[in-house]
């Protein structure tokens, strides 16, 4: 019953989370969704897992999210939909059906050998992992510096004004021809 | 008790997996798109978890999970910063702005 709860809630929040109109809103939902799923990972028998979900997915994400709203505003406006509504829905039920028919029904395998211990395994079994965990790294602080980088003020829209000159260009040319077809 | 964990969890990742796929179906804002991303990995963490339980690895599954942690973790931070500079240069946080962008 109780992981019933945690399931339900987990989905509510994510749910939530797309739903949600303000950015931080959705984040704090975010936040809600790993929350869960480290409770999810600590029933499961992951308890390392679930304190580093908890520590990074539900903390440091999260502030990283806030801090990103922060510098870039919160936009509220709704943009023009690429794809309809029920038409995402109907993929997104698709994708769900088809992922069930491949998983269901879930087995219990019987543990044959003794497994090795998590340090064993990560640092050991697992070294070419960490190295790539390295690199990653270090390209998330490059990432890190580009969103604290601070745009100098000649940088500052010109793709924007460009857009807007091309717009205005192509609305005076078209203001041109129809004059023109008129006077004919 | 242990099937009923392991059955409510699949419940949990394929709900999961469709609402996140469903945004990024429908999120425009590039910041939501990166949250709709972030609820798609935490359903395959969820996953990654259950089948190291269902095939008694778990240990196996938890270095998994910490791998794939790190790695989602550092594709938000690329992702926010793609989304602050775009914001800077264009003033606005849709993704079809991205269209206009020239190298």
């Amino acid at each position: 019953m109780f992981d019933a709860a945690i399931c339900v809630c987990f989905l509510v929040f994510g749910i939530q989370a797309i739903r949600a109109k303000q950015l931080i809103s959705s984040v704090l939902w975010l936040a809600g969704v790993s929350a869960l799923l480290s409770i999810i990972l600590y029933r499961l028998g992951a308890y390392q897992a679930a304190v580093i979900e908890l520590s990074v997915g539900a903390g440091l994400v999260t502030v990283l999210f806030v801090f990103a709203i922060s510098i870039a505003g919160d936009e509220t406006q709704a943009y023009p939909r690429l794809i309809p509504l029920g038409f995402a829905a109907i993929l997104a039920f698709v994708l769900i059906v088809v992922l069930a028919w491949f998983i269901l029904p879930v087995e219990l395998e019987p543990t044959t050998a003794t497994e090795p211990q998590l340090g064993v395994l990560l640092y050991q079994q697992r070294g070419l992992d960490l190295v790539v965990q390295l690199v990653l790294i270090f390209a998330g602080t490059l990432g890190l510096l580009g969103l604290l980088a601070e745009a100098s003020a000649p940088l500052q829209y010109p793709a924007a004004r460009e857009v807007a000159a091309a717009r205005q260009r192509d609305l005076e040319a078209m203001t041109k021809q129809s004059l023109g077809e008129e006077a004919r | 008790m242990e099937l009923n964990l392991l059955g409510v969890s699949v419940f949990g990742v394929l709900g999961l997996i469709g609402v996140g796929f469903y945004g990024l179906l429908v999120c425009r804002n590039l910041i939501k798109v990166v949250i709709a991303l972030q609820i798609l990995v935490k359903a395959a963490l969820l996953a990654l978890a259950l089948a190291g339980r269902a095939s008694g690895q778990i240990n196996l599954a938890q270095s998994l999970v910490i791998t794939v942690i790190v790695a989602d973790t550092i594709v938000a931070v690329i992702g926010m910063a793609l989304a602050v500079q775009v914001r800077r240069l264009l003033g606005t946080l849709d993704v079809g702005a991205l269209a206009n962008l020239r190298g």
